[in-house]
């Protein structure tokens, strides 16, 4: 209820001209500082609101008379931090690759990029540091390629993929479904699965690795070789070492042979630059096993 | 009668107000020795702080040449022959520990001397009134200056001063920024525009700091803003010299005619004079106080009034608690006067400067510098770092074998480069192997350093499965130089499978 404006008898200050219930409040402005503080605020504001974007509207905020976008200035950024690299990248293109770890400013260059690259776009499957994973990915860290450990292998690798459907250059075979397709029975794979353990020595069952012997010899060694060394051709893993990709017990084998095994990987040639496909070759090389290249 | 009783009764209840705004200062200008003193170590300490980027060092090519420079990007400091990288900064920080028991010691004998003479903020509030007195006269004429109506000649002086505190204040950061660059290149840069703006934000920084400490906030940053005049109370005994005021020699103060006896007079005549002085502004008579830096300033003053009076130097001086109490018990039965001078001097004695407070400070001081030249001395020139790998944590080969990868990091500080082995020992019939490089006769690996810089290896050790630990063993990566010696060296592990 509205009263008249008077002085507080016992404060000394004024009220607010409001009355509740018969209790007057006393006028207890914001201090002064603070207005004037606020008021600046105000005033920086309108400033603002002149110099830069700030308005929600159709079509967009409303641009201030500065012209500065957020947006233009990040792609400025992010063009002036391409132009940047653009040399490097360009020296990495047109040097050959085998030559890569020969320059060691090249050679840091592309580890650190090839590291980054490889944890956006190989980690998921791969792990870590290329330690690979249960069911098919294989390590990247070891001495075993399926396909081939010199750097000129790994970068044909990344850019066409293995049995990837939308490159033309891929690398491919498959391996029959033995079991599945009919070619051989379970007991039959149980008896190649003996062989392939004797390869290793580490067959229980000498007659059934005997019964094994001459389908191997018919089904597999094509492939995986008289002695079941591999050929990295058709990417045939060699079967007489420690590495198993799809595991090295009885069972494991016998389930390999009767349904086959095809890894697949996707092609990273159109998704990557040229560049960074070679500076992940160059980093997954030194991960432990990578080979010397032919004439080196 | 009851209503002026309250109105005294509230008005005595009333809190003290907690603010207090500042009374302006204006010391007067003093001659004496301790001003002199003052003087030269004022010159000094500014000579060394603007001349001292100007110093060249040689150290060969590819590095600074500047005698004392911080490098914040190549994370390196620079001291005349000694180069200290980021990661041995705990030595400055041990310098900086010796700084504070030096300041503690040297407290706790002499008082404030370091407030008094060498602190920045005094040396450069010093040089600020000197310019102020050069261009507006001495305590009297400023004060008219203030106090008279803005006319054309005051714009004129108080401009004058400004600018003048100004330039000096853009010399000072133009110094700093000269031990973060180098000196004669940042310069050309500052003057003609192309420095970076770190280098300006630096550079206005400690120009405007310089200018509002030393021409405006002065004394006030000491009993304020500064820790130190807080605590060091904590430093001082019995035996500590401060800049006293002798009561039994001053007392009872007051006017004094020339010719008069002096019997039954202190030798104050109240004169004011060490107030005048005072760059503080505090009246000394009042005892040991927080204000008081220590410059001894009012000594000289003082002198100067008792040689006009022809009394003996030393009514304000120099002085310890204990000295100041004998003094006191020997004159007690003496009444007031120069009868009290010589047995009052008598009963003081010596400075005790070996102390139980000076002799701990004293063995701290030692042991720090023992600690930092033996940091020092036990630099080694190269150093290795070495982290394994975690992912994957470790590999089985195709043969069975187990292999651990490793990060190695080599740092060489010494400034042509070189060829060092790299061996491990812990592990048998481990085989190391080093990406990238050569191998001597007996196969261990080769790494070439990079002069004053780090290079980055990646080694493999790979030993045969039978061989393999269970798990973790800690095993000892070595750098030996081609005649076998051997370098330095670091701990890592090899981490093998568990048992099945």
């Amino acid at each position: 209820m509205p009263t008249k404006i008077e002085k507080d008898a016992v404060t000394g200050k004024m009220t607010t001209g409001h009355e509740w219930d018969g209790i007057k409040e006393l006028n207890t402005p914001s201090p002064a500082w603070w207005l004037y503080t606020f008021y600046a605020t105000i005033a920086w504001g309108i400033v603002w609101i002149i110099l830069y974007p700030a308005i929600p509207w159709f079509g967009g905020a409303t641009r201030g008379v500065t012209g500065w976008v957020a947006r233009e200035a990040i792609t400025e950024e992010m063009a002036s931090a391409s132009a940047a690299h653009a040399p490097m990248l360009e020296r990495i293109r047109a040097t050959p690759i085998t030559a890569l770890l020969d320059d060691a400013a090249l050679r840091d260059y592309a580890l650190a990029g090839g590291r980054v690259a490889f944890a956006n776009n190989c980690q998921p499957c791969h792990g870590a540091g290329g330690q690979g994973a249960p069911g098919g990915y294989p390590v990247l860290a070891d001495d075993e390629w399926l396909w081939g450990g010199t750097l000129a292998d790994i970068e044909q690798t990344i850019r066409h993929g293995i049995r990837a459907e939308e490159d033309d250059d891929t690398r491919r075979s498959q391996m029959p479904r033995f079991v599945a397709d009919g070619m051989l029975t379970w007991a039959q794979a149980g008896d190649v699965a003996e062989h392939v353990l004797a390869l290793s020595g580490r067959s229980t069952d000498a007659a059934a690795a005997a019964r094994g012997a001459p389908i191997y010899a018919d089904q597999c060694a094509a492939c995986h070789g008289e002695k079941g060394e591999g050929m990295r051709e058709q990417g045939a893993p060699n079967l007489t070492d420690r590495v198993w990709l799809y595991g090295g017990d009885r069972r494991s084998i016998t389930t390999s042979i009767a349904y086959a095994r095809a890894g697949v990987m996707p092609a990273f040639q159109g998704r990557l630059d040229p560049a960074l496909i070679r500076m992940l070759a160059v980093y997954v090389h030194t991960l432990g096993g990578g080979e010397p290249d032919a004439g080196r | 009668m009851d209503g002026s009783l309250e109105a005294k009764a509230s008005q005595s209840d009333a809190p003290a107000p907690l603010y207090a705004s500042r009374v302006k200062v204006y010391p007067a200008a003093v001659h004496g020795p301790v001003r002199r003193a003052k003087w030269a170590i004022l010159i000094v300490c500014l000579a060394l702080y603007y001349l001292v980027p100007w110093l060249r060092w040689d150290r060969g090519p590819g590095l600074p040449n500047q005698a004392v420079l911080v490098d914040l990007q190549g994370m390196r400091l620079y001291f005349f022959g000694i180069e200290i990288w980021a990661q041995e900064f705990y030595i400055v920080t041990f310098l900086l520990v010796l700084s504070a028991i030096g300041l503690f010691a040297v407290t706790s004998l002499f008082g404030r001397v370091w407030c008094g003479f060498t602190c920045p903020q005094t040396v450069w509030t010093d040089l600020f009134m000197w310019v102020e007195r050069l261009i507006q006269g001495d305590r009297n004429a400023r004060m008219r200056l203030d106090r008279a109506p803005w006319t054309s000649e005051k714009y004129l002086k108080k401009g004058a001063t400004h600018a003048a505190w100004l330039l000096i204040g853009a010399a000072t950061g133009g110094a700093w920024v000269m031990y973060y660059n180098d000196a004669p290149t940042v310069v050309r840069e500052l003057a003609t525009g192309q420095a970076s703006t770190s280098v300006y934000f630096f550079f206005g920084l400690f120009t405007l700091t310089t200018y509002g400490l030393a021409g405006w906030a002065r004394e006030q940053v000491c009993t304020y803003m500064c820790p130190w005049p807080r605590f060091q109370a904590a430093m001082f005994d019995d035996h500590t010299m401060i800049v006293s005021y002798r009561p039994w020699r001053g007392e009872p103060r007051g006017r004094h005619k020339a010719g008069a006896s002096w019997d039954g007079h202190g030798d104050c005549i109240d004169c004011r004079q060490c107030v005048n002085v005072c760059p503080t502004g505090i009246d000394i008579r009042d005892g040991v106080q927080m204000e008081c830096i220590g410059c001894g300033l009012c000594v000289d003053a003082c002198n100067t009034i008792m040689d006009k009076v022809e009394r003996p130097h030393g009514l304000i001086a120099f002085e310890t608690l204990a000295n100041l109490d004998a003094s006191t018990a020997a004159v007690a039965a003496i009444p007031a006067g120069p009868a009290r001078f010589e047995p009052a001097m008598k009963a003081r004695s010596g400075i005790n400067l070996l102390r139980g407070r000076t002799l701990v400070y004293a063995a701290a001081l030692l042991l720090v510098t023992g600690v930092i030249l033996g940091a020092m001395a036990l630099r080694t020139t190269m150093d290795l770092s070495v982290q394994r790998d975690r992912a994957p944590l470790f590999v089985r080969l195709s043969d069975g074998s187990v292999r651990n990868a490793y990060t190695v990091k080599l740092l060489d500080r010494r400034q042509s480069p070189g060829t060092v082995v790299l061996e491990v020992a812990g592990l048998p019939g481990a085989h190391l192997s080093v990406i990238g490089a050569e191998t001597d006769a007996q196969g261990r690996p080769l790494l070439s350093t990079r002069a004053d810089g780090i290079v980055t290896w990646r080694a493999l050790v790979t030993v045969p499965d039978d061989a393999a630990p269970h798990g973790s063993k800690d095993i000892d990566f070595r750098i030996l130089d081609p005649s076998g010696r051997r370098l330095t060296a670091h701990e890592s592990a090899f981490v093998g499978p568990g048992r099945p």
